[in-house]
């Protein structure tokens, strides 16, 4: 493979959930919880995905690592399709991409010490046993658990950031080359946080990983992603570089989002929520862009026209090519971006402005 | 804490542990936690004697069960050798008590074992897989909850007739719904939970999920709640019995011998409160036995 080549492409990824109606009777509704998401991750690049609660930030999460089957869309690993004809199997992509859950006491079965958990993964790709024991204790010092402590515990004696340890030890048994954190530190006290955030740092440099860092968080996405994805009802609303998308946010959502981050500067604090109200309902999503009902600008287009995602700086108007993965590159899926989309605040298109 | 500066000098040197030690250790801490539990201990103590003078009926019963005398009926406690009186046909209600835990013993345990193993398989893939396969054994399942048990058990046995295997039978039919019931809801509890998509994640076959990480987390608190079907088992099966359709006389066995004796609580009270007391005394000890495993079971307790 190229070094190009991203570790992970994801095109044209969706997954609608079919819920019962309201009533409880009559047909089943549609939930969109992922609807057409695209994105790619390079190798040894940390790409933080953020959004609100219910975006489809965790459904993303799980269509990766194939807890749940995609409706449509293709997931390439290494340049290998998962689950297509000529591709990897879905067990094969399992060892090489890892998760880490939120609910670190949930993520681990009770009845297992430390030990037997962190090496069953070994076990079932065909490890002996004693070798797999050896590797989970290797594995405990590697996250900072002395296994002689640590190894013959139940999952009810570790404290919070204790057990999240073993979760991330757990999923880095297999050697995996990408490892997607589902809000994994999000459920720990600050201080624990930041020992947790760290020690992923540390096993990113050591293991050579790639990381799929999914949290509601922005400043510890900011302050471990070298890219950032914004999501929107299922969507992918903006993605470019951390500095960019901190820095000259492009999409009215994300500048709300960052809005909305807590300042230590008493003077900047916002008096006022940047955005009102809860998302719309996913089984119902507005047409056109998803975002202009609770959007400051949004106009008639808006409505008609669903956004593309589109290059924000330099030229406007060039529409995200998933394949030229380009580390730099900073779109946004905003009429506002999008050069000659009917928006009165669109830049001009090329040429017409010469 | 968390830090992993811990002076690793200081830590236990733990030998090379053998494979299979978690597993052990796990049973290891219940045992711990049941010797500490008093009450726990004497209802095995209790339960252990109960067993063993039924199967060693035969050497520890003073007289023998079925031999009747029209002279010696009705006689109180300690009436020339019978240390427990004797029944209605004068017959030694020590020996039948002993000879009849037997069968009521085995009345009480076969069914819940019976109904463990099909109530639990049902239960547990109907909570794995969910879906149709959950609603079709799940809705059948609750057909048998239309009807009280007693009536059920009642039913069953009048029309399969009277006799031990009908019994057995006809319980085992009653305990499958609600240890199916219990099993389901348990599994389906489990199978969102994270650790099962962690491992499922991990690459893991089904069958490997279901043994590792499903089973273990279903397999006691069911064990524990079909354990506590015991006690109701022996009581129903003396109801049974109490109304002729589970064990036949002469044999001996608890509810029978109440059926038998009822008549003569005008005349001796004591007497036909014996075989109730053994009952009593035994559906008491699964119970509080039950609730201690539960207890010692529970690993965040």
């Amino acid at each position: 493979m190229s070094g190009d080549t991203p570790l992970l492409t994801v095109r044209g990824l969706r997954k609608h959930f079919l819920v019962r109606g309201q009533s409880g009777w009559g047909g089943k509704q549609r939930l969109h919880a992922v609807d057409g998401v695209d994105l790619f991750v390079r190798r040894g690049e940390t790409l933080g995905v953020v959004g609100e609660s219910g975006c489809g930030k965790s459904t993303l999460a799980r269509l990766l690592v194939r807890l749940i089957e995609p409706d449509v869309g293709d997931v390439i690993f290494d340049g290998a399709a998962v689950a297509a004809r000529g591709g990897i199997s879905v067990r094969a992509l399992r060892r090489a991409v890892q998760m880490v859950f939120q609910d670190s006491l949930a993520s681990l079965n009770p009845r297992l010490t430390v030990e037997a958990t962190i090496a069953y993964a070994p076990i079932v790709h065909g490890a002996p046993v004693a070798e797999a024991n050896r590797r989970a204790r290797a594995m405990l010092a590697q996250v900072g658990l002395v296994p002689e402590q640590f190894a013959d515990r139940y999952p009810h004696e570790l404290s919070g950031g204790q057990r999240q340890r073993v979760n991330i030890a757990r999923a880095l048994a297999l050697e995996p080359r990408l490892l997607i954190l589902d809000e994994a530190v999000s459920a720990l006290d600050k201080s624990v946080e930041a020992q947790v955030l760290n020690l992923l740092l540390d096993l990113k440099d050591e293991l050579d990983l790639t990381y799929l860092f999914i949290s509601h968080d922005l400043n510890v996405v900011q302050y471990l992603s070298d890219r950032v994805l914004v999501m929107y009802l299922g969507r992918v609303v903006e993605v470019g570089p951390v500095e960019a998308i901190y820095e000259r946010p492009a999409h009215p959502y994300t500048r709300a989002l960052l809005a909305a981050m807590p300042t230590m500067d008493p003077d900047a604090r916002a008096d006022e929520p940047p955005l009102q109200g809860d998302p719309p309902n996913p089984i119902d999503p507005p047409s056109g862009c998803r975002f202009r009902t609770r959007c400051a600008f949004a106009e008639a287009a808006c409505a008609a026209v669903d956004p593309p995602l589109a290059a924000v700086d330099g030229a406007g108007g060039e529409v995200l090519e998933p394949d030229h993965a380009n580390a730099g590159a900073h779109y946004a899926s905003c009429l506002m971006s999008v050069a000659g989309s009917g928006h009165s605040r669109a830049p001009a298109r090329i040429g017409v402005a010469a | 804490m968390t830090s992993p500066a811990v002076d690793i000098d200081s830590a236990p040197a733990t030998p090379v542990r053998p494979v299979a030690a978690s597993a052990r250790g796990y049973w290891r801490r219940v045992g711990r936690r049941l010797s500490r539990d008093p009450v726990t201990i004497v209802c095995a103590a209790i339960l252990a004697l109960i067993f063993l003078s039924a199967i060693f009926a035969g050497h520890l019963a003073p007289a023998d069960p079925y031999k009747t005398s029209m002279l010696d009926r009705l006689k109180p406690f300690g009436f020339r050798g019978h240390l427990l009186g004797t029944d209605e046909l004068g017959r030694d209600v020590l020996s039948r008590l002993l000879y009849g835990g037997r069968l009521s013993l085995l009345l009480g345990v076969s069914p819940v074992v019976a109904a463990l193993a099909v109530g639990g398989f049902l239960g547990t893939v109907a909570g794995f897989f969910g879906g149709a396969i959950n609603t079709m054994i799940m809705r059948t399942v609750d057909v048998f909850y239309a009807f009280p048990s007693v009536l059920l058990a009642i039913a069953i046995s009048g029309s399969l007739g009277a006799g031990i295997t009908n019994a057995i039978l006809s319980l085992t039919i009653v305990f499958i719904p609600p240890i199916a019931r219990v099993s389901e809801s348990v599994t389906a509890g489990v199978r969102n939970l994270d650790y099962v998509g962690a491992a499922r994640a991990s690459g893991a076959g089904l069958f490997s999920v279901l043994r590792v990480h499903v089973l273990r987390n279903v397999l006691g608190p069911v064990f524990v709640y079909a354990t506590s079907l015991i006690s109701v088992s022996i009581i129903l099966a003396s109801g049974l019995s109490f109304l002729g359709l589970g064990v036949e006389p002469p044999h001996a066995e608890w509810g029978l011998m109440l059926n038998t004796l009822r008549p003569a609580i005008y005349i001796d009270p004591t007497v036909a409160a014996v075989p109730g007391a053994a009952i009593l005394l035994t559906s008491i000890s699964f119970n509080l036995l039950t609730d201690g495993l539960r207890h010692a079971m529970d690993v965040r307790a």
